[in-house]
């Protein structure tokens, strides 16, 4: 049944990467409980429009949980409290009426906030061009079913690559770490038969970069996990340290 | 004036190949002096800009979003056709070659489709070979499943996240050249003007949206790979940042925008629900194959689903067209879910949804070979109604989710400004009237990977580009117009929204130039939209300012290209005097309500051409000449 909430938001307001920055406090009156998260936000940024202020920033855009744009910490759990959602995919009827909700960007040394909740994520795009593909030019594959691949196989690189990118699992992590989200690329790639030739030179130079940008180290915390909207296992991170050990062995023995 | 497409001689499995010949070539060592420039970094603007850059060309990639790897192609669930005939069901390239330009009620260009048949199956080894993780049989082989308008199983998938996994192929090529540096990402980047030099197309100005400067960028050919416009209609199944302003700035430097009254209506989305509704989800087509479409027999029938026996449904698709079923393409089903609904027989709380029931599907495969294949679809499904699909079945309804119409281009992918290549969603060149399931993708894709890498080395051999710099007076005019245009827009200061705007705009076209159309209601909707138009610069109010991340304002301009833009679709809509694909007018049907053609008048494209602010847009003409298929009523009976 739908119903209707009244709600106080505690939301971080920061004008640029120079500022400081601080917490408003805003109220969200009339949301009905079959709105999203982000739904929610426009109608309180209408609100605040036409009462002459500023709305918010935040990023969106699919709205349906895949292009991995939105995310913001919501009662300090990224994307909020429901597992396996991502913040556009949260509906107001998980929240009662007169609660307070606290709502902030990633906190990581990695991602500067441009404004508001909005960050930049660039740091990804990074570690990808570092290694995170295969190295093979348009026109020359061979027949899509010349290498036959297991089933498992195949449903196991796409468990890995069912990664959206957003960086919940940097903001879940004590560490500011990405090793989720580059153990989930390293994964699905290494397990294929196609990307086996650069497993090795691929985990190292993603690794690399990875900490070059100022992201922490693994502790295995799991928090990334569990707040991970697609549920990417951490045992992708494993097989990133496999990798890399493998990876840097040979490297060793190579000279 | 009548447009030539250009299409190449020989017979249509020869044109490819021979026109591939006749391209001339530009020496390995020049490739770098040339500069491209690519606008969007979907399935298209990815794939192209990898590609040219591993020809060696310096490419420019230039996308809204903050990072390439979301651009709304990441959203298609379903899958991409190829006929690779691993089925061994009777697929052939000719045969998708006649889907399509059957699917699309006979209003493509059949070189085109021909070109996109054949290079279906390389799209396929591309991306098995980039890692894109394809859903695979017990023998290791790659999986297939059944798509809308078609009898074979020729649709290639991972999970209900094809385009996903597509676009991440691409973006990994992209990043590739990136990191060898023959590719420059400008991301957070919106094009607001196309700059013309010479009667060619040699660079744009677009706003840097983190901090609001205009910066001109100059190079040799622009690629236009920016999407859809589907989301003048505001509610839609597209991703909030899609937009026509890119495509619509290029009409009004001259470009031709061709067929815009040709938008798609998906039969599968998620009903809508409240006013504060931002955006619709699209439930895939794939669904289709083992969910079955019903409405109660009985109009005003209020029982809950699991209460209506089996004598007391209709499952009015398996009816009428016994031998494609479920499976008839998109716009057949949204418009005959249309007509349920309006004979009272839809349900749920507005009554305008029809049921998606698995039950049976259930019942034969077991719950867990339902999940496997659609988990994740009954899991977003979940979340957004807070129904369970495994044991209610789904309620449906169309809604807006692709447009055909686009750009104008020839055989090259070049508009009829010289320099100018349109990609993808934003060109009209592949699907008629009507788009079939997994053929977006396929279309993107061949765009990118395999045709751009030719046709734009052919251009470039055959003329001689002087070198300009974004010094030219060209340039100063645009960045002035441009910086002219956000003044206006922060000047105006009124009382209204612009998503208040938006939002009536989308009330207006769904009602009189969506799924049903009249000429009464169309000519009515004409003058609604001038009107709105009129108040939108007298009364938006855009918050903010022009030197700064301000999100008010880029929907601000992008609303206000859909206002003008929305004018052109209605005018299309009524000049075409027949009915076809996602072009329905209610005066031209048959008597079972199916859409009725005209080929002896209307078998061209329209393609407008701009001619001042106050002025009615240009018809030109392109012939649809049809020399392999025999033109038909469509039936899927």
């Amino acid at each position: 049944m739908t119903k209707q909430l009244n709600l106080t938001l505690k939301v971080w307001r920061q004008k640029g990467p120079e500022d400081k920055g601080h917490f408003e406090t805003l109220p969200a009156k009339n949301i009905s409980t079959d709105m999203s998260f982000l739904e929610m936000l426009d109608v309180v940024n209408e609100g605040l429009t036409l009462a002459g202020k500023e709305p918010i920033a935040f990023d969106h855009d699919c709205r349906e949980g895949i292009c991995g744009s939105c995310g913001s910490v919501v009662n300090g759990l990224a994307h909020g409290p429901e597992k396996g959602t991502t913040l556009c995919q949260l509906h107001m009827r998980h929240f009662k009426d007169g609660d307070t909700i606290v709502i902030e960007p990633w906190r990581s040394r990695a991602f500067k906030v441009i404004k508001d909740l909005v960050m930049d994520r660039s740091p990804f795009d990074r570690i990808i061009q570092a290694g995170g593909y295969i190295s093979v030019n348009t026109g020359a594959a061979p027949d899509g079913n010349a290498i036959p691949i297991s089933k498992e196989t195949a449903d196991g690189a796409m468990d890995a690559a069912a990664c959206i990118g957003c960086g919940a699992c940097v903001a879940a992590c004590p560490n500011g770490s990405a090793m989720l989200f580059v153990g989930a690329k390293i994964s699905q790639l290494a397990l294929l038969p196609q990307g086996r030739p650069e497993a090795a030179r691929r985990a190292i130079r993603m690794l690399q970069t990875m900490d070059a940008l100022g992201f922490g180290n693994c502790s295995n915390v799991t928090e990334c996990e569990v707040q991970c909207p697609k549920e990417i296992s951490i045992t992708h991170i494993a097989r990133l340290n496999r990798e890399f050990l493998k990876g840097a062995f040979a490297a060793a023995e190579s000279g | 004036m009548l447009l030539d497409g250009k299409v190449p001689g020989g017979t249509l499995p020869e044109k490819w190949d021979r026109h591939r010949f006749e391209l001339k070539l530009v020496n390995p060592a020049n490739k770098r002096k040339f500069e491209v420039i690519v606008v969007g970094t979907g399935l298209a603007g990815a794939s192209a800009a990898a590609s040219l850059a591993e020809l060696g060309y310096s490419v420019k990639a230039f996308c809204i979003q903050d990072t390439p790897r979301r651009a709304h192609s990441i959203a298609a669930q379903g899958g991409i056709n190829a006929a690779k005939n691993y089925q061994n069901d009777g697929d052939s390239v000719q045969r998708l070659f006649y889907d399509t330009i059957k699917g699309g009620d006979f209003r493509a260009r059949e070189a085109n489709v021909y070109r996109l048949a054949q290079l279906s199956t390389n799209i396929i080894d591309q991306c098995v070979a980039q890692g894109v993780p394809f859903a695979r049989d017990y023998g290791g082989l790659l999986a297939n499943r059944s798509f809308g308008g078609a009898q074979v199983s020729r649709t290639f998938y991972a999970r209900g996240q094809t385009g996903q996994q597509l676009l991440l192929g691409a973006y990994g090529a992209l990043m590739r050249q990136v990191a060898a540096g023959r590719v420059t990402l400008f991301p957070r980047r919106e094009m607001l003007d196309l700059v013309i030099v010479n009667d060619r197309a040699r660079g744009i100005v677009v706003r840097n949206l983190i901090d609001g400067a205009i910066e001109p960028h100059a190079a040799h050919a622009v690629v236009l790979a920016t999407g859809g416009y589907s989301n003048a209609f505001y509610l839609s199944t597209n991703a909030m940042a899609c937009n026509v302003s890119a495509a619509f700035r290029a009409y009004k430097r001259g470009a031709f925008f061709a067929n815009p009254c040709y938008t798609q209506i998906h039969p599968t989305c998620i009903p809508v629900h409240g006013d504060y509704q931002s955006k619709l989800t699209l439930m895939s087509e794939s669904l289709r194959n083992d969910g079955r479409v019903w409405v109660p027999k009985n109009p005003g029938d209020h029982r809950p689903p699991s209460q209506i026996p089996e004598a007391d449904r209709d499952y009015y698709l398996e009816r009428m067209y016994p031998s494609f079923g479920n499976l008839v393409p998109r716009d057949v089903a949204s418009r005959r879910a249309k007509e349920q609904c309006d004979q009272g027989k839809g349900v749920g709380e507005t009554g305008f949804a029809v049921y998606l029931d698995f039950a049976d599907a259930i019942k034969r495969d077991g719950k867990s070979v339902i999940a496997q294949k659609y988990g994740n679809l009954f899991q977003m499904y979940e979340k957004i109604t807070a129904e369970n699909p495994y044991e209610t079945p789904m309620r449906i309804y169309p809604a807006v989710h692709y447009t055909m119409g686009g750009l104008w281009v020839d055989y090259n992918l070049m508009s009829n400004l010289a320099g100018l290549f349109v990609l993808g969603e934003a060109n009209f060149s592949d699907h008629g009237a009507n788009r079939l399931g997994a053929s977006a993708l396929m279309q993107g894709l061949a765009d990118g990977y395999f045709i751009i890498p030719y046709t734009v080395g052919g251009y470039f051999a055959a003329s001689g580009l002087e070198t300009i710099d974004t010094g030219h007076p060209a340039f100063t005019d645009s960045i002035r117009s441009a910086k002219d245009r956000v003044q206006r827009l922060l000047g105006v200061r009124g009382r209204r929204t612009v998503d208040d705007f938006h939002r009536q705009l989308g009330h207006i076209l769904w009602n009189h130039c969506g799924m049903s159309r009249n000429d009464a209601g169309m000519k009515k909707a004409r003058s609604m939209v001038q009107e709105l138009r009129a108040e939108y610069w007298e009364n938006v109010l855009v918050p903010g300012s022009a030197g700064d991340f301000n999100q008010s304002l880029e929907r601000a301009g992008r609303v206000a290209d859909f206002l003008e833009f929305a004018e052109l679709m209605i005018i299309d809509a009524l000049a075409r005097r027949e009915s076809c694909g996602g072009h329905f007018n209610e005066a031209f049907q048959t008597e079972e309500h199916e859409a009725r053609r005209d080929d002896e008048n209307f078998s061209h494209v329209s393609a407008w051409e701009y001619a001042g602010d106050d002025a009615e847009p240009l018809d030109h003409k392109e012939p649809l000449s049809f020399e392999y298929v025999q033109l038909a009523q469509r039936s899927y009976k």
